[in-house]
């Protein structure tokens, strides 16, 4: 029997007096994939979040977790959730703080303890377990989160924004971990800003606006195979220069720097052949990929969000 | 573990916590050190020698008629700040965590939200039996210690002064799983002012038996029954002199009703499943 989705979500629809600020929402999400969830400041990523957590009721249109209907408490044993703006009991001590939520959880006394030293020590607080959250700085803090969210050893965790409180370090702490949980069979919400971190960690991205999803994009096939290219040459005239749209668009001449976007990558030797044949001196060429945060503001326009 | 009990446990860890007990209890002390001092000192001006043989039955009947009205008065300032608390925990407890985004976390968890509103309620409820608990037997203490002085149905009267601060502390929760603390603070201080003034507009109506003035109170006790309750835990620990002297500044002369305290029980438990299903509804 094939596995239910982890998310499957069918025209949901948060509305909040005038305002849609989900409109219609239709996704599918595999259990063990991790998916990015992208778009400008309120497009409604964060309300669509909530809805599927339990925190808000949709006003329309329906959506199952792991084969099961929103708020089903079950499913939701088997569920993390760190969110947007992490505030925690801070009167705690980060073991109390985990053992708090682990009861909640359910899980059961021994296996919560295990838990709790293990995931302390792969966040890096293992020396702070019996700090008070209190004095947590904000990167502690996010690192603590995330070990709560991932207590029940979650089939589905949703990360809202996991690394916006983290240093350098922190970052590549939380794309090791959502690696991890990739290998376990996890499957991972992603919802962040950092369009870098979606990149390397993400199978899939969907880019939303106004709470509909405008782009589905598997994050392997980003390369539309087109290369833009940037060559430091000397000795180019126009008429070479244009002899070049056999190969590529979009040429500019600036000076002794050119760009243009070839139409795959094998075509890079033969435009180096034509110059240097037609007296061109070639000094670097350097292509260059299509990146997300291209494809980002090309999907939802430079204006993004207000 | 049940997930009440669970939230209970930690709502009454986070309230010690967090000093609001602390202050209350430090206030407490207080309040029971300046009530001793009181006592001993008009214990010892104006209440008759115990060694001296001629005091008469009458004097001493006296006398315990002026511990039971400074008893009253001790236990008066005792259900204030009772109530004052109750208000304080109760009105913080759901806006403070929806404002700050701490429930956030607690509600995603395999847990209904009304075990969220039930833990909470039942931790308060632990806090304040202690709080009053140790206030109110500090109260007795210093009196029987003092004068030998032990006023009557003590734990009847007890009980409803707890039923009191329970019914003020599940309003403000009410009001606090919808607006904010501040709000609820204000709107539940309110209500308790209204009901104190209800009260006395209906024990003036009583002594100058107008019917209006004692409809007027009583309207006011079903808006809120925690005035009434303190009247009725008055009643029931008042000398039963001071029952037949009439009205007093901390006593009761229009008792209210069995009834009264039914209808109370009811309130609370009404206000608590409506709680409920506020919280239920909310967006977080």
């Amino acid at each position: 029997m094939p596995l239910a989705p982890a998310i499957e979500t069918n025209e949901l629809r948060k509305v909040f007096g005038d305002n849609a600020a989900v409109k219609s929402l239709t996704l599918q999400i595999q259990q063990g994939e991790v998916f990015g969830f992208l778009g400008p400041n309120g497009a409604g990523k964060t309300t669509s979040i909530k809805m599927l957590v339990g925190l808000i009721a949709p006003s329309s249109g329906t959506a199952s977790l792991l084969g099961a209907p929103l708020g089903d408490l079950k499913t939701r044993a088997r569920i993390g959730f760190l969110p947007e703006h992490f505030r925690f009991q801070d009167w705690l001590s980060a073991h109390e703080f985990l053992s708090l939520h682990g009861n909640l959880f359910g899980m059961e006394r021994n296996r919560l303890s295990a838990r709790i030293d293990e995931l302390l020590e792969r966040v890096g607080l293992s020396d702070f377990r019996d700090k008070a959250l209190v004095t947590f700085s904000k990167g502690m803090l996010q690192r603590i989160g995330l070990a709560q969210a991932l207590l029940n050893s979650p089939a589905l965790v949703f990360l809202d924004e996991p690394t916006s409180g983290l240093d350098p370090v922190g970052r590549i702490l939380v794309r090791d971990i959502i690696r991890e949980l990739r290998g376990q069979g996890t499957c991972v919400f992603l919802n962040s800003h950092l369009l870098s971190e979606i990149e390397v960690t993400c199978d899939r991205v969907a880019f939303i606006s106004h709470g509909e999803v405008i782009r589905l994009l598997e994050l392997a096939t980003l390369d539309t195979g087109q290369v833009t290219v940037t060559l430091r040459v000397a000795g180019l005239s126009i008429e070479t220069a244009s002899g070049l749209s056999a190969w590529a668009d979009a040429i500019q001449l600036d000076g002794n720097c050119l760009t243009l976007t070839a139409h795959n990558e094998e075509t890079l030797p033969e435009i180096n052949r034509y110059l240097v044949t037609h007296g061109v001196s070639v000094y670097e060429i350097a292509p260059k990929h299509v990146s997300l945060e291209e494809l980002f503001i090309e999907t939802v326009g430079k204006e993004g969000g207000l | 573990m049940n997930p009440i009990f669970i939230l209970a446990r930690m709502t009454f860890v986070q309230a010690i916590r967090r000093k609001i007990v602390l202050t209350g209890l430090l206030l407490g002390v207080c309040f029971l050190l300046v009530f001793s001092i009181g006592f001993h000192m008009v214990y010892a001006t104006s209440f008759s020698p115990p060694n001296i043989s001629e005091a008469t039955g009458i004097q001493h009947i006296i006398d315990a008629e002026k511990s039971s009205g400074l008893f009253l008065a001790g236990l008066y300032a005792v259900t204030f700040l009772g109530i004052a608390m109750a208000a304080l925990l109760g009105a913080d407890t759901l806006a403070g965590e929806i404002n700050s985004g701490t429930i956030q976390v607690i509600v995603t968890k395999p847990i209904r939200r009304s075990d969220v509103v039930f833990g909470k309620w039942l931790g308060f409820a632990g806090l304040l039996v202690l709080y009053l608990l140790l206030l109110a037997g500090g109260t007795t203490l210093s009196i029987l210690v003092q004068s030998g002085y032990m006023a009557p149905h003590l734990l009847a009267g007890l009980a409803l002064i707890y039923l009191e601060s329970l019914v003020v502390m599940t309003v403000a929760m009410l009001f606090s799983s919808r607006f904010s603390a501040l709000a609820t603070g204000g709107v539940v201080f309110g209500l308790y002012g209204l009901a104190f003034i209800g009260g006395w507009i209906e024990q003036i109506g009583a002594v100058l038996n107008s019917q209006t003035a004692v409809q007027v109170g009583i309207l006011t006790s079903l808006i809120i029954p925690s005035e009434s309750l303190w009247r009725r835990a008055a009643y029931e620990m008042q000398s039963p002199l001071s029952g037949l002297l009439g009205i007093s500044p901390f006593g009761a002369s229009s008792v209210p009703s069995l009834l009264m305290v039914a209808y109370a029980v009811v309130y609370l438990l009404a206000v608590l499943a409506l709680t409920v299903r506020v919280f239920q509804q909310r967006d977080l």
